[in-house]
C-alpha cells in the first residue's frame, strides 16, 4: 500500500516535523519543541493539529437515512438538530465497537468523522444499511484542522467572525477566503477548541494565520498525552471490536431513547449488559510515584490476583505524573481501589482513578 | 581530565582509575525526546558488557540503557530518577546514569572516540 500524505505534508516538514507511519499516512509525531512543550502550549495557549487523515464521510438522503444509520449507530439521529454533533460508535452484531466517531447533522444529511485506520471498513459496514435514495462520499478534498486550547476562540474569531457563539458540540458553515468552510466547537484534548473542515487548497493559508497568532503545531505524540489526560479513548488501544460500550464505560454515549427501545446492532447483548453490568470495565489508573504503566501492562489486585490490563499509559505533562487507562474486573473498579501494576517483571503500587485526570470546562 | 568513549548504543563512558561513569549521549536524548522516567541500578549489581543496566522512558516509549562495559555498579544516580527531565538538559554532565568498577580496561579501549561516534551517528541516522 502506498503511504499517504495529507495536504499539509510539506508544510509540516518545513516546521521541523518528525514523521511516523500512522494508519497508512506519514504523520507528524512531534515538531521541534517536542511532546511536553506542545502539550503544555495547547493547555496554556493554543495548538493546531492536522487531523486530515481522519475520514470526513458525508451522507445525504431523505428521512429514511437516519433510520438506516441508527441500525449501526446507537445515537438518536432522528432527533439530532441541524448543526449538532454527538460522540458515538459503529457497533457490530455482538455490540463490539467497530469504530468511535463524531456524527454531525447538516442540512443535507450527516457528516461522520471516522478514524483513519478504520475508515475504509467503516464505510463498508455503514453502506450495508443504506438504500438507493442514500448517497455517500468520503471527501478527500477536505483537510481537517483541530485548533485546541484556551486561546482558540479569541484567535479564530479574529479570522472567522461568529465562531465564538458556537456552543460545545455544535457547528456551522462560515465563509473564509471566499469559500464555505464548516467549523464545529469540539476536539479531543479536554480543551475548548474547534475542528475546521476546509478545502485542501485553502488550508495552508489558515495555518499561516494560526502560526502568526502564536499557535504551535502539535503532533500525534502530544495529541495522545492530551487525550489520555482528558480520559478519552483511542481506537485500536482502548476500544476495539471485542469491547462493547458498557465495558468501555461509554454507556452515556448511547442515547437515552436508544437504551430503551434498541434497534441497533448488538442490542440484545447491550440490553443485558445495561441491566446487569459487564464483567470488566474501563477505568483510570494512577501508578504511585513515577513508574509508567504502558499498554499491555498487567494489573493485579492488592492480594496479587490478575484483574486486568492497561490499554493506554504515558506520562501526563499537565498532571505531572504518570496516567493510564485499562480494563479491570468490575468488582475492582471503584475509585481509590489499590492495585498493582507489573512493569518489567516487578509489581508497583497504584490505584483506580477518576477520569478525566485533567478537567476543564467546555463552553456550553 | 578523564578520557571519554562512546558506544554504538549511544552511551558514553568516562574512566577515572578503575571507576567508569556511564550516561546516554546528547544524540540519544534528541532521538528519545522528553525524558519522563529513569530507573538506575543499585550499588552491588553486576553488569555485563552490553547487558541491560538502566531504563529510560520518554513520553513515547521505554528504552533500555546498556552498560558498554562489564563490572560492578558502585552507584546509581538517584537525582536523575527524581528529576528525569534533567537528562535532556545535561545528558553528558551532571545527568550520568551509573558508575561501575570495571574488570577489563580492554573493553573501554575498544569503544569509539568522540570523532568516531559523531561519524557513526551521521552514517546511522534514525
Amino acid at each position: 500500500m502506498n503511504v499517504q500524505k495529507t495536504a499539509l505534508y510539506n508544510y509540516h516538514k518545513n516546521l521541523g516535523a518528525k514523521f511516523v507511519p500512522f494508519a497508512g499516512y506519514e504523520m507528524p509525531i512531534q515538531y521541534k519543541d517536542g511532546i511536553v512543550k506542545e502539550h503544555i502550549s495547547t493547555r496554556e495557549h493554543a495548538g493546531f493539529f492536522d487531523v486530515s487523515h481522519m475520514g470526513q464521510f458525508f451522507l445525504e438522503g431523505d428521512d429514511t437515512l437516519s433510520d438506516a444509520l441508527e441500525k449501526i449507530i446507537p445515537a438518536d439521529l432522528k432527533s439530532l438538530k441541524i448543526n449538532h454533533s454527538k460522540y458515538s460508535f459503529l457497533l457490530n452484531n455482538n455490540g463490539g465497537i467497530i469504530d468511535d466517531l463524531i456524527v454531525t447533522k447538516n442540512d443535507k444529511g450527516f457528516c461522520i468523522i471516522l478514524n483513519a485506520a478504520c475508515k475504509e471498513n467503516d464505510i463498508k459496514q455503514i453502506s450495508q444499511f443504506l438504500g438507493k435514495n442514500h448517497k455517500y462520499i468520503l471527501n478527500n478534498e477536505l483537510s481537517l484542522i483541530a485548533l485546541q486550547g484556551p486561546k482558540s476562540v479569541e484567535i479564530l474569531e479574529k479570522l472567522i467572525h461568529g465562531v465564538k457563539d458556537l456552543k460545545f458540540m455544535t457547528g456551522n458553515n462560515f465563509i473564509y477566503d471566499g469559500e464555505s468552510i464548516y467549523v464545529t466547537r469540539s476536539g479531543y484534548t479536554g480543551e475548548d477548541g474547534f475542528e475546521i473542515s476546509i478545502s485542501n487548497n485553502k488550508v495552508e493559508k489558515l495555518i499561516d494565520f494560526l502560526i502568526s497568532n502564536k499557535v504551535k503545531p502539535v503532533g500525534l505524540g502530544a495529541r495522545d498525552t492530551l487525550r489520555l489526560e482528558a480520559g478519552l479513548c483511542l481506537y485500536g488501544h482502548d476500544l476495539n471490536e471485542q469491547i462493547n460500550p458498557v465495558e468501555a464505560n461509554l454507556r452515556w454515549a448511547i442515547a437515552k431513547k436508544r437504551k430503551e427501545v434498541g434497534g441497533f446492532n448488538g442490542w440484545d447483548k447491550i440490553k443485558s449488559l445495561l441491566a446487569n453490568g459487564s464483567e470488566k470495565i474501563r477505568v483510570g489508573l494512577k501508578p504511585d510515584g513515577k513508574i509508567i504503566a504502558r499498554e499491555k501492562t498487567k494489573i493485579f489486585s492488592s492480594d496479587d490476583k490478575e484483574i486486568g490490563f492497561v490499554t493506554s499509559g504515558t506520562f501526563g505533562p499537565s498532571v505531572n505524573a504518570p496516567v493510564a487507562m485499562g480494563y479491570v474486573r468490575s468488582e475492582f473498579s471503584e475509585i481509590g481501589t489499590p492495585i498493582k501494576l507489573e512493569v518489567r517483571g516487578k509489581k508497583y503500587g497504584g490505584k483506580i482513578s477518576e477520569l478525566p485526570f485533567y478537567k476543564k470546562s467546555y463552553v456550553k | 581530565m578523564s578520557e571519554k568513549k562512546f558506544s554504538k548504543k549511544h552511551e558514553w563512558v568516562s574512566l577515572d582509575g578503575d571507576i567508569a561513569t556511564v550516561g546516554i549521549t546528547k544524540h540519544a536524548t534528541e532521538m528519545l525526546g522528553d525524558i519522563v522516567f529513569v530507573e538506575v541500578p543499585d550499588a552491588g549489581k553486576a553488569v555485563e558488557k552490553e547487558g541491560q543496566a538502566a531504563v529510560v522512558e520518554s513520553t513515547k516509549a521505554a528504552s533500555d540503557v546498556y552498560s558498554p562495559i562489564s563490572g560492578e555498579i558502585t552507584e546509581g544516580n538517584k537525582s536523575i530518577a527524581d528529576d528525569p527531565g534533567s537528562v535532556n538538559t545535561d545528558p553528558e554532565g551532571a545527568s550520568w546514569f551509573f558508575k561501575l568498577k570495571i574488570k577489563n580496561k580492554g573493553e573501554f579501549d575498544s569503544l569509539m572516540s568522540k570523532d568516531e561516534y559523531d561519524k557513526f551517528c551521521k552514517e546511522n541516522p534514525s
